[in-house]
């Protein structure tokens, strides 16, 4: 479900508010070309290009950086929300930097340590280390999560797009069928997924991603809707541009954007599931270290041990938030155009 | 208006056989052989051949693919959607069976959520205390960030383990349905509060609003009388999908808390393949979402004069 | 002034907002008077900080905008010293307000009566029963028809006007002392705009209130106000009795911004072609009917519509299936070098006329002939070759440009869609559009964000002329920018359109502008067509009973010459 965060801050303007009178780029008006005046480098440009236009970048790219610095500035959520992200990929593809102990084999006499200076998360039942397990687990966490996005992002789109640009009965039959879709929800879709495709972690991500197909197809065709009949295509139709360089230039450029955020949405939501279904025990077997299937083996030394179950929920938490931040810094530049 | 109801039944009948279809092939289509998949059960319990061979043969199974489907359409319809193969019941009576635990679960989760929800995006909107709003606007994104079996398994070892003030799993009594309850409305919750307070904060913002309050009105009045209702309807508008969520949370809820209800049924079903069962629960799950917004639509015209009168005018 | 003591006593008003961290001044140290009964006009275009202030005074700042320094004394008391509690007592009671867009300004899920008396039982003038009669007194007092019944009704039932009369109905409910009417009319059609003006005028000359009128159109203030207080980028630049601004202007920005009004100046923009830069300034050449070159055109028409219907299917409802009638039976012709005026308010069909000669849309029935050929007809790349040579202007400034498009990048979309020259001919094309615009050539690198209104109207403009059109057709393209903005852009499209012989099809609902710019008029109304004929004889004799209201409506007549 859609779902998107929201931080109603006290300082932040809606664009278009007539509070923001006189601080845009007001015409002034004397001079031979008077309203041609300097536009004010403090414009809330947005920086963002279609790829493959280099014309311009130049003169204005330094000026967007310092801009770009100063906002994120002012967002330390979303510089440690990047942090985050960006630990977790790190772990899933040098594991070997972030621990030292073996994920997979223990010492029998450190069994069920507490968190300490030597085992950051604890150990475990058969005395493993839970951080290094963790971290060789995001490998599988991650990758299963990305799978999930990929196919969600390129049917959902695909099929979106299809309905939004063709419309018709091409529109009524694709969304019809995303509507029932939308009808079932999406962790009893993909169990029923489950039972035929087997289980095993490649499985529950295919799962996951048909599960997410029908947002996807829903943005898109909104996507493609709004771009379709926005004043600047029929500006380009009238000035007799092809449809498929409309699809090309404007459409898919501009629809990106929230596309983009949605992605980082099902992301975060993917990597729910995904951790939902392997608790449930549809996941790789072990002694596989996948997130849920991790906080899944604590459960029995609920009383004994709490960290077993505690931790790896945290950072399936953190990793979820720092995607579902991330989604919103996303979605906000698209709010901020009209 | 009864013209209305009837329109959005036939359109819920044919959300039902859509779903119905998109379930049957997805079951019993897309693997090739159900009937082997489901032979093939888990490791733990074999199937009875012979009850395989029953169901092939009374479900037409080994029949063309359009006859199949025809089959077990006009099945469906009388709410025959097969055998249970895990113990030779009929999946519909299976599911029946456990209903009413998950019935009452959901029904006091979705309470919990709704007050917590609102709770939480009013205390957010209208404080006036800076850090006390913040801290209501920081509640929601932790909510739907934290995995629903983690809650779970933290309200057990809290209140279960430690402090032994609920019963850790079982149905019995109400006290057993708390934590469970709990476990089920906090990302529920999270979610109302979320689209509530989205919607409160965009209507706080709107034209009339400002125009009250140059009438002279408080702000009680301002966030009781106006803006309160109209942030509203956004909200129901996704009742149905927030009660579908509720449905796939009672799944791991009800795993966690080991409690007996259509969730567990579901994990049951799909550990042994048990096709009819799990086809029944897609199917159940798209008629309770059909009802809830068939429900939502009546309730509407009366939260909203624009949906009644513009229908009655039609522009 | 008189030795009275004003009611409101602005002195040195400073308000600031603060937009991602960074403090802007947007009124610096205003100071005015509003005395008892008077109706003072504030007049400034976008960002001069006229509704900054309205709101000042009334403490409905947005939460980012702070008021930093000055007093505003209200009836001999301090209002920066009220706590939230008398605020409440304030607003309503003493000073009310009637806002910019009426469309949005009512609860739409209350009734309409019971937000007027609203008004009254907030401040225990009345109880629930009373007030709620009192509301439908109020209605009817400012014409709503069938009061009784209009007040049980819903916001959406009600047309723009109509709830403008119900929030002049809400603000004097309570027999304030002073009325804010903050650009009370510019969401609204011309006529409506116009007995929205006479109903807030009788009713506030009636109980003695005070108006403070905010508005953009220099005309409406001549037409309304006692004095008038001229703003700019936060400054008042010009303060006095209306006689005194209008007939003897002070300051530069006066005279300039009387200049731009089309109310206040009917003349036919002609344009000096010396060397193609323009030295024209609005009014300073000009002919009376614009004779000569209609006889010219009349040789051979360019674009020849004939019996235009165009039928939208609405969706289905209980009574069966619906279509409105948005153009009937319109025959029009637009010669070359010639520029027709389509004028209509909101819903004439003048868009979808537009459109339809755009072949945007396909007429139910009818053809549309441009140069002899059959838009109908055209299809595929023949229809391509003919966009070519009619190209369109759009009202939005802000709509018209891809925001992810470079000045460079749309202007030379046509020409790249056409495959025109190398790259570095369409280069140099795109540079000589932007100065045939009066852009500075290194606009091109810009996106849509970093320019104004104006600005980006010319990009739609150069856009437009990439190809070499013989027609353009302008949208109402220039409805949308302020008055010197919008005489800056209409001085270059007569300019351009002697340069390059365009002919023009200028849409447009303010007739005013029309006067400044077309040859012809065509009067369209509910779809069709009421009149059409030379612009001199249209607007100075009209046959149509509707032609001369719509002439009546425009603000600022009274003072003409």
């Amino acid at each position: 479900m859609p779902q998107q965060l929201v931080r109603p801050s006290p300082a932040q303007t809606r664009p278009g508010d007539p509070a923001v009178e006189g601080t845009g780029p007001v015409p002034t008006a004397s001079g031979p070309a008077p309203d041609v005046s300097p536009a004010s480098p403090g414009t809330p440009g947005t920086g963002r290009r279609a790829p493959g236009r280099a014309a311009g970048v130049g003169r204005a790219a330094l000026p967007r950086l310092a801009a770009a610095s100063r906002r994120l500035g002012r967002a330390p959520g979303l510089v440690l929300a990047g942090l985050v992200l960006g630990v977790v990929v790190l772990w899933a593809v040098v594991p070997g930097a972030f621990s030292s102990w073996p994920p997979d084999t223990g010492v029998p006499t450190d069994r069920l340590q507490p968190p300490s200076a030597a085992h950051w998360f604890g150990t475990d039942s058969l005395g493993r280390d839970l951080y290094s397990r963790v971290v060789h687990g995001a490998a599988t966490s991650l990758a299963a999560t990305a799978v999930a996005v990929g196919v969600g992002l390129v049917a959902g789109s695909l099929l979106g797009l299809l309905a939004g640009s063709l419309r018709g009965w091409v529109d009524d039959a694709i969304m019809r069928v995303m509507d029932v879709l939308l009808a079932i929800p999406s962790l009893l879709l993909s169990l029923a997924l489950i039972t035929v495709l087997g289980f095993g972690t490649v499985n529950i991500a295919i799962a996951v991603g048909v599960a997410s197909v029908a947002n996807f197809a829903r943005i898109m065709r909104a996507e493609a809707l709004r771009v379709g009949t926005a004043v600047y295509v029929e500006a380009a139709r009238s000035a007799g541009v092809r449809w498929h360089t409309i699809l090309l230039r404007h459409v898919l450029p501009n629809a990106a954007g929230p596309v983009l955020a949605l992605s980082a949405l099902e992301f975060g939501m993917a990597v729910l599931s995904i951790s939902s279904l392997s608790f449930l025990g549809f996941g790789a077997p072990p002694p596989s270290a996948e997130w849920g299937s991790l906080v899944a083996g604590g459960r029995d030394y609920l009383v004994a041990a709490w960290w077993l179950v505690t931790l790896p929920g945290v950072v399936i938490a953190a990793v979820v938030l720092a995607t579902n931040r991330l989604s919103h810094a996303f979605a906000n530049p698209e709010r901020n155009r009209t | 208006m009864i013209r209305f109801i009837g329109r959005r039944l036939l359109q819920g009948a044919f959300v039902l056989w859509a779903a119905y279809t998109v379930s049957f092939f997805i079951l019993y289509l897309l693997p090739g052989d159900a009937v082997s998949i489901m032979a093939s059960g888990d490791e733990q319990n074999a199937v009875d051949p012979a009850l395989v061979a029953r169901l092939r043969s009374e479900y037409g199974l080994d029949r063309p693919l359009p006859e199949q489907y025809l089959i077990a359409l006009v099945k469906a319809l009388q709410l025959d959607f097969g055998i249970s193969i895990k113990n030779g019941v009929s999946a519909t009576a299976a599911v029946a069976e456990v209903l009413p635990e998950t019935i009452k679960l959901a029904a006091a989760g979705f309470a919990l959520a709704v007050i917590l929800g609102s709770a939480l995006a009013i205390g957010a909107a209208f404080s006036r205390n800076r850090w006390l709003r913040q801290a209501f606007a920081a509640l929601p994104p932790l909510g739907i960030a934290v995995p629903t079996f983690w809650i779970g398994l933290l309200l057990l070892q809290f209140f279960s383990f430690r402090f032994r003030l609920f019963p850790a799993i079982g149905n019995d009594g109400v006290a057993s349905l708390v934590l469970p309850a709990l476990t089920l409305a906090i990302p529920t919750a999270a979610v109302i509060a979320q689209l509530l307070s989205r919607s409160l904060h965009r209507t706080l913002g709107e034209p009339y609003i400002e125009q009250i309050r140059a009438k002279g009105a408080s702000d009680a009045l301002i966030h009781f009388g106006h803006a309160l209702r109209n942030a509203a309807i956004p909200t129901l508008t996704m009742l149905g999908i927030l009660v579908g969520n509720l449905l796939a949370g009672a799944v791991v809820s009800e795993t966690v808390f080991s409690r007996a209800g259509i969730g567990r049924l579901t994990v049951t079903a799909v550990n042994s393949r048990d096709i009819p069962v799990v086809q029944t629960l897609v199917v159940l799950a798209a008629a309770i979402f059909v009802l809830t917004s068939l429900l939502v639509d009546l309730i509407y015209p009366l939260v909203d004069p624009r949906i009644n009168t513009a229908r009655r005018v039609s522009v | 002034m008189t030795g009275t003591q004003p009611l409101l006593k602005v002195e040195d008003l400073r308000v600031s907002y603060r937009v991602n961290g960074e403090t802007t001044e947007a009124v610096h140290g205003a100071s005015f008077e509003v005395h008892a009964g008077e109706v003072v006009a504030i007049v400034g275009e976008s960002g001069s900080g006229k509704t900054t202030t309205a709101h000042a005074i009334i403490n409905l700042l947005p939460a980012n905008a702070s008021t930093d320094a000055g007093s505003v004394v209200f009836a001999g008391a301090d209002l920066a010293k009220l706590t939230r509690k008398e605020w409440q007592g304030v607003r309503g009671k003493e000073i009310g307000l009637i806002p910019q867009d009426p469309t949005a300004a009512l609860d739409p899920l209350q009734r309409v009566g019971v937000q007027v008396a609203e008004a009254l039982t907030i401040h225990r003038l009345e109880p629930r029963k009373v007030a709620r009669q009192s509301a439908v007194r109020l209605l009817a007092e400012s014409g709503i028809p069938d009061p009784e019944t209009r007040a049980r009704q819903f916001p959406h039932q009600f047309s723009g006007g109509m709830r403008q009369r119900v929030l002049i109905a809400t603000a004097l409910a309570a027999s304030p002392r002073l009325v804010i009417a903050d650009e009370p009319t510019s969401a609204l059609d011309v006529t409506v705009q116009r007995q929205i003006l006479d109903n807030i005028s009788a009713l506030t000359a009636e109980r003695g209130t005070a108006v403070l009128l905010i508005t953009h159109d220099l005309g409406v203030a001549a037409d309304r106000a006692d004095r008038i207080i001229v703003m700019r980028s936060g400054d008042i630049v010009e303060h006095g009795p209306v006689a005194n601004v209008l007939g003897n202007p002070q300051h530069a920005y006066t005279r300039q911004l009387i200049a731009a009004a089309p109310g206040l100046n009917p003349r036919r923009l002609r344009p000096a072609v010396a060397g193609g830069v323009s030295t024209d300034v609005p009014g300073a050449l000009s002919d009376p009917a614009g004779l000569p070159r209609a006889a010219a055109a009349a040789a051979e028409p360019l674009v020849v519509a004939t019996d235009l219907l165009k039928l939208f299917h609405l969706p289905r409802t209980a009574k069966g299936p619906k279509t409105l009638t948005a153009v009937n039976n319109v025959s029009l012709q637009i010669g070359r070098r010639e520029t027709l005026a389509l004028v209509g308010e909101s819903g004439s069909g003048k868009s979808t006329v537009a459109r339809l000669l755009l072949r945007l849309d396909r007429p139910t029935s009818g053809s549309v002939h441009f140069d002899g050929v059959d838009l109908a007809a055209a299809r595929g790349e023949q229809l391509r070759q003919l966009r070519r040579r009619f190209q369109v202007v759009f009202q939005s400034p802000y709509a018209s440009l891809d925001p992810r498009f470079s000045v460079a990048d749309s202007v030379g979309e046509p020409l790249r869609a056409f495959g025109e020259g190398t790259t570095a001919d369409r280069r140099a094309r795109v540079a000589s559009l932007l100065e045939a615009v009066h852009l500075p050539a290194t606009y091109g690198a810009r996106q849509p964000v970093e320019l104004s209104g104006g600005q980006r109207q010319r990009v739609a403009i150069a856009r437009a002329l990439a190809l070499r059109p013989d027609l353009v057709v302008l949208d109402e393209a220039v409805s949308a920018l302020d008055v010197s903005v919008q005489a800056q852009i209409l001085a270059l499209l007569a300019e351009l359109q002697a340069k390059d012989g365009l002919s023009y099809l200028f849409i447009s609902h303010d007739l005013a502008v029309v006067q400044q710019i077309s040859d012809r008029v065509a009067v369209m109304r509910g779809g069709e067509l009421l009149e059409e004929g030379p612009a001199g004889v249209v607007l100075e004799r009209p046959a149509h009973e509707y032609t001369r209201e719509l002439i009546a409506a425009v603000p600022g007549r009274g003072r003409q010459g």
